[in-house]
């Protein structure tokens, strides 16, 4: 009997560690950021430019990176949304079995393709096509990022709007049906509807990875630090900023301090969209 | 009629959109091996790199990763496969599990970037593990566990109840019943979603970024406190890091193939280990 018991509690503690992980996570962030709250302030993290590394003064205002994400993620989520929802209900409602069988696979192929994969495919044959599209300087841009986002998002996305579709109660069709609505009817006033907040949270955590991808962003969205909305700009994401700056800093100045602060911004905001998609999911008993 | 033939162009429009996405898809595939295989041989896997990678191969990207990997299971795999088996066989409902699949949900949603700055803090300065294979692997470990102990539990979930309890019947004790009886017909499911979160392990670069890569070490590391130069950094490196970026673009390319025949090597091995078991075990 000791055996298991003694197995009881090594499961039990294994189990344990997700719980002590989080709390490490945010411990560790917090510990490398802190000083910079107390000199020079939190206020200078509202400052409108990011100038990290400057002979004549420094400014660490995050305000130009959290747009430069927010423009990348919304732009991406434009075409994420009717993509992936579209996609979604080809696969649950009018793709045959054979061919779901095939498609499924695929989409889940594109979510295991390396960001980094995804970002040199970017830089070498997207970019060129924009800045020729376009007729910019660099293609180099918001718009780009966005674009290799939208294939990031596309597979997490489509697979759990899937789920959310297909968890609605077939006799909700089969009314539909009897009532003499037509199938493209059922779908769009019928099932969709129903599946309405699984799809929504399949948007958030979709979102939420957006936020959060780094590479494919660091390779072609030009990385510079300006506050703007024109999709055509190059911008500099929280995540980019991040992944190119650390490299450099010196640990415990005042930059990697602020680089930190962004890390804690990032991990707030993907935290509340993740908790958010749970509630929205256990509320309309579409948890599995 | 009308409406029926509105509806057919609706259904073409929804399929054009599904099709365009498979399209792209295997555009970016198409694309990487086209031009990643004229520049891909057996010298480009088994030699050093030469000239800050302008030269050469890549042998010793790979056996970085393939470090970074060994150690990630090492942790990762116990750790995660354990953690389901509390949630699937013991865990009652109460605040504390409660709790667990909370954390759980809030470390599958961190971003990889942010488990890089965590790895950071914690291995590299905290533990002065350094910028090591040891404190890389940790960090991958610590990202991928989540998708480790969601396909597990899963796994353990799908084998029927009347194995338990026939077994708990015959006087075995609850651990005997899990090893016996529902580990054996659940490890396929889990192979397969373990395989899945360390093809994701070995092509992210968020996370090593700061915790293990090297830029450019032309030699086989030596111990786990070695730093290691690792595939996707090598590509986002050469991609652009590098002073002639546009003359090394073939050895780019085959870099890119290595590492993408790599992770969907592993995937398609999952996906087969997953048809071949549904085929064995029918309940």
């Amino acid at each position: 009997m000791w055996k298991d018991k003694a197995m009881r509690l090594l499961m039990l503690s294994a189990a344990s560690t997700s719980i002590f992980l989080v709390v490490l996570i945010f411990i560790f962030l917090v510990k490398e950021a802190a000083p910079f709250a107390l000199k020079p302030g939190l206020d200078a993290l509202f400052d409108r430019q990011w100038i990290p590394v400057s002979f004549v003064q420094e400014r660490y205002g995050i305000l130009p990176l959290i747009t430069g994400s927010a423009l990348v993620t919304g732009l991406s989520m434009l075409f994420t949304i009717p993509l992936s929802v579209l996609g979604a209900i080809y696969i649950a409602e009018i793709a045959s079995p054979v061919e779901r069988e095939i498609l499924k696979p695929f989409i889940e192929l594109l979510a295991s393709i390396p960001s980094v994969v995804l970002g040199f495919f970017g830089l070498v044959v997207l970019a060129p096509l924009i800045k020729t599209f376009f007729g910019l300087g660099t293609g180099l841009s918001a718009l780009t990022g966005a674009l290799l986002l939208t294939l990031m998002a596309i597979p997490t996305v489509i697979s759990l709007s899937e789920d959310a579709i297909m968890s609605v109660p077939h006799a909700y069709k089969d009314a539909s049906r009897a009532l003499g609505a037509s199938d493209l009817q059922t779908i769009f006033q019928v099932i969709i509807p129903a599946a309405l907040p699984g799809i929504i949270a399949a948007i958030m955590l979709g979102t939420g990875r957006v936020i959060g991808e780094t590479m494919a962003v660091l390779m072609v969205t030009g990385n510079s630090a300006l506050m703007t909305w024109s999709p055509l700009a190059p911008v500099r994401t929280m995540t980019a900023t991040i992944a190119a700056e650390m490299g450099e800093v010196s640990f415990g100045s005042l930059h990697y301090q602020a680089l930190f602060w962004i890390g804690l911004v990032l991990l707030a905001v993907t935290f509340l969209l993740n908790i958010i998609a749970q509630r929205v999911l256990v509320r309309y008993g579409m948890m599995k | 009629m009308r409406r029926q033939y509105s509806e057919q162009i609706i259904y073409v429009l929804i399929r054009l959109v599904m099709y365009s996405i498979v399209l792209v898809i295997g555009y970016i595939l198409f694309d990487i091996i086209r031009h990643g295989l004229p520049a891909l041989s057996w010298e480009f896997v088994s030699q050093y790199p030469r000239k800050s990678g302008a030269e050469g191969g890549i042998l010793p990207a790979i056996v970085g990763t393939l470090s970074l990997l060994v150690g990630t299971i090492a942790v990762a795999l116990p750790l995660g496969i354990c953690s389901a088996i509390y949630l699937s066989e013991y865990a009652e409902q109460n605040r504390f599990t409660d709790m667990i699949r909370l954390a759980i949900i809030t470390l599958a949603g961190v971003p990889s970037i942010v488990y890089g700055l965590f790895g950071l803090g914690l291995f590299v300065l905290f533990l002065n593990f350094g910028t090591s294979i040891l404190a890389g692997s940790l960090t991958l470990a610590c990202m991928i566990l989540p998708t480790i102990i969601v396909s597990s539990e899963e796994a353990l979930r799908a084998v029927p109840r009347g194995y338990r309890d026939a077994s708990l019947a015959l006087g075995a004790t609850k651990w005997e019943t899990i090893r016996t009886n529902v580990l054996p017909y659940s490890l396929s499911g889990i192979i397969t979603g373990s395989i899945l979160g360390i093809g994701r392990a070995a092509g992210e670069t968020a996370p090593i970024l700061l915790t293990v890569a090297a830029f450019y070490l032309p030699r086989l590391p030596n111990s786990i406190f070695d730093q290691v130069m690792a595939l996707p950094y090598h590509l986002y490196i050469l991609a652009t890091q590098h002073p002639e970026a546009d003359k090394v673009l073939p050895l780019q390319y085959a870099t890119a193939l290595v590492l993408l025949l790599l992770v969907l090597g592993l995937s398609l091995g999952a996906i087969f280990i997953r048809i071949h078991f549904r085929k064995k075990y029918r309940w």
